[in-house]
């Protein structure tokens, strides 16, 4: 199947969905982990919506990007209470481990590496996520093992 | 530790949250049952005088909401569960949802039946997606049992911006459409989704709906304070030994939240600030602990109740680093309709940085005070007008951690 065919048979599963632009781009970013401009422009026809207005939505939401990225998205919450446990510690070692900074991907295309704000898991801060599942208080050293999950 | 009023969360580690038939052994869907042999305006006085107030920030009265929504005429009409849960330092509406989702499902299929609603939606927030899958086992469960009579539930996830928390936002984010707010009037209670009369309640609020029903309203509206009676779960984060949620009733003082609940400060060391509400709230000092954490008397005092997140700093802490993290979450979640919030809000932002630097001045903190009071009441929505809370009430608590940072 070519990725054009594939991006129309995920968004088409959804059209029944009023409104359901979004659940779209969250299906088609679980594939691609971006959101890919023929995929946008499919769904903007699948949803009845202009292009501009379909851009407009893929833009909006922090989730989302439009911008290809890394297959494993790791976001660190710096909200206020992670930020006081540590997240600055941990968000250097993650640098340091991936060798990129914030809104950058690995060159093998493995991981990608935001920030977010709360993701509310803060009974055990920091957290980070990474496709989001979440991981609890976390700290630099147990950084490595972490990754090593998804190599 | 002392001892919690669970009626939220009752059914809290006691049944299995995937098995509808534990939920149904503990007496689930029978208040539901007795909800649908009401008359639908009886059923809505009995949610008004347990006085019941919304529980997603705002404490309007719920059974006031319904009656607008009951009296409105339509063809359809929605029901919709705001479980977008982004204020910081939350996570109370993930723990009722994931310990005892029909508690929330019940409690929108009576607000359905009260207001002629048989399409309900629950915005779930897109970092929550294992909470997505509890919620579909449930609502099938729930479907194939046949308890629903004349309602079905969707679930339909967010996509990471915190404003979409604000109901009308959260509307425009149902349809499809970047989540911005809307102007009102018209209320959703009017004209919310799709032009449609709509519900739009938070999940604590319908999670406490069965209840209420199944003891009257009177019976709930005698707990608590009598202005926003009931419980409220709280979710405690920062410097406190218990980093854990609790559920009290709404005359629990901060001071007993802190101390009794929330075992106090962790190594000897003093109390030195509570933000309640979440990120958007004040910062409290020592001296107003003994404050009730209801609605009203948290508002006299220049604080919210909010979401019920309480956020604890001890006297070593930075509180003007705090309160410059935070700015930044307001100017990344601005979402740009109004200028006043996109503007001021980055302006806030740059001026705390400065002054976090080390290379403020008092008239930065002054300029601080101005603006922020002009957002206070010219920004669009809800999210400007609290934005400059946190940095105003540490301006005006904690002089002394900005004076040491000004040049
Ligand atoms: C910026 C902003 C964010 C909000 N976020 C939430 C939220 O995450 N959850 C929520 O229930 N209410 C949130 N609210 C309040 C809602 O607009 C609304 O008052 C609430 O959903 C009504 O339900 P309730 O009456 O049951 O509290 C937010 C409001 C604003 C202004
Ligand atoms: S106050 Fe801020 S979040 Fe609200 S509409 Fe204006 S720009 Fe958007
Ligand atoms: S503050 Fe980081 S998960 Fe909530």
């Amino acid at each position: 199947m070519n990725r054009l065919t594939k991006y129309a048979n995920l968004i088409n599963d959804l059209k029944e969905k009023k409104g359901g632009i979004i659940e779209a781009f969250h299906a088609i970013e679980k594939e691609y982990s971006y959101l890919p401009e023929d995929a946008i422009v499919e769904a903007a026809k699948t949803f009845n919506v202009s292009t501009a207005e379909a851009y407009g939505v893929a833009t909006f939401y922090s989730m989302f990007s439009v911008k290809p990225r890394g297959k494993n998205v790791i976001r660190l919450c710096e909200s206020a209470p992670c930020h006081i446990a540590g997240a600055d510690e941990v968000f250097d070692a993650l640098k340091r481990e991936l060798g990129i900074d914030v809104g950058e991907s690995t060159e093998d295309g493995l991981f990608a590496l935001e920030l977010t704000e709360c993701v509310g898991q803060c009974q055990a801060t920091p957290v980070i996520t990474i496709n989001g599942k979440a991981y609890l208080d976390v700290n630099p050293a147990k950084i490595p093992e972490i990754l090593a999950e998804y190599k | 530790m002392a001892e919690e009023m669970r009626i939220v969360l009752r059914n809290y580690g006691k049944i299995n949250p995937l098995k509808i038939d534990d939920y149904i052994a503990q007496g689930g869907y029978k208040p539901y049952d007795k909800a649908c042999n009401m008359d639908a305006f009886e059923l809505i006085q009995e949610v008004k005088s347990a006085n019941l107030r919304g529980r997603g920030g705002a404490g309007f009265n719920c059974g006031q909401k319904w009656q607008f929504a009951h009296q409105a005429q339509a063809d359809q009409k929605y029901v919709v569960c705001n479980a977008d849960e982004g204020e910081p330092g939350t996570y109370k509406d993930r723990m009722i949802m994931e310990n005892d989702p029909h508690a929330l499902l019940e409690g929108m299929a009576i607000c359905g039946y009260a207001i002629g609603a048989t399409k309900g939606y629950i915005y779930c927030r897109g970092e929550y997606p294992q909470v997505v899958t509890i919620l579909n086992t449930a609502i099938d469960q729930a479907q194939e049992k046949g308890v629903f009579k004349n309602f079905d539930v969707e679930v339909r996830t967010g996509a990471g911006a915190y404003v979409c928390g604000e109901e009308t936002a959260l509307i425009e984010s149902l349809e499809g459409n970047r989540g911005e707010p809307r102007y009102k009037p018209p209320y959703p209670p009017s004209e919310g989704l799709w032009g449609k009369p709509t519900i739009v309640n938070n999940v604590e609020t319908f999670a406490n709906i069965p209840i209420i029903v199944e003891k009257g309203g009177d019976w709930y509206a005698s707990i608590g304070t009598p202005a926003y009676p009931g419980t409220k779960i709280l979710t405690l984060t920062g410097d406190i030994n218990n980093r854990t949620f609790f559920e009290v009733p709404t005359n629990t003082t901060l001071r007993e939240v802190i101390y009794k609940y929330g075992g106090g400060i962790p190594g000897g060391k003093k109390f030195k600030a509570v933000q309640t509400g979440g990120t958007s709230g004040a910062f409290i000092p020592e001296n107003l602990l003994d404050t009730p954490i209801a609605f009203d008397s948290m508002s006299e005092i220049g604080a919210v109740l909010g979401s019920g997140a309480v956020f604890v700093l001890d006297e070593t802490r930075d509180i003007v680093d705090v309160a410059c993290r935070i700015s930044k979450f307001f100017e990344h979640e601005s979402c740009g309709k109004c200028a006043p919030c996109r503007e001021g809000t980055m302006r806030i932002y740059d001026l705390m940085t400065k002054i976090n630097g080390g290379k403020g001045s008092k008239s930065d903190t002054a300029l601080l005070n101005k603006l922020g009071r002009v957002m206070s009441y010219s920004c669009f929505c809800g999210l400007g007008q609290a934005a400059p809370a946190p940095v105003l009430s540490t301006i005006k608590h904690f002089q002394a951690d900005y004076d040491a940072k000004l040049m």
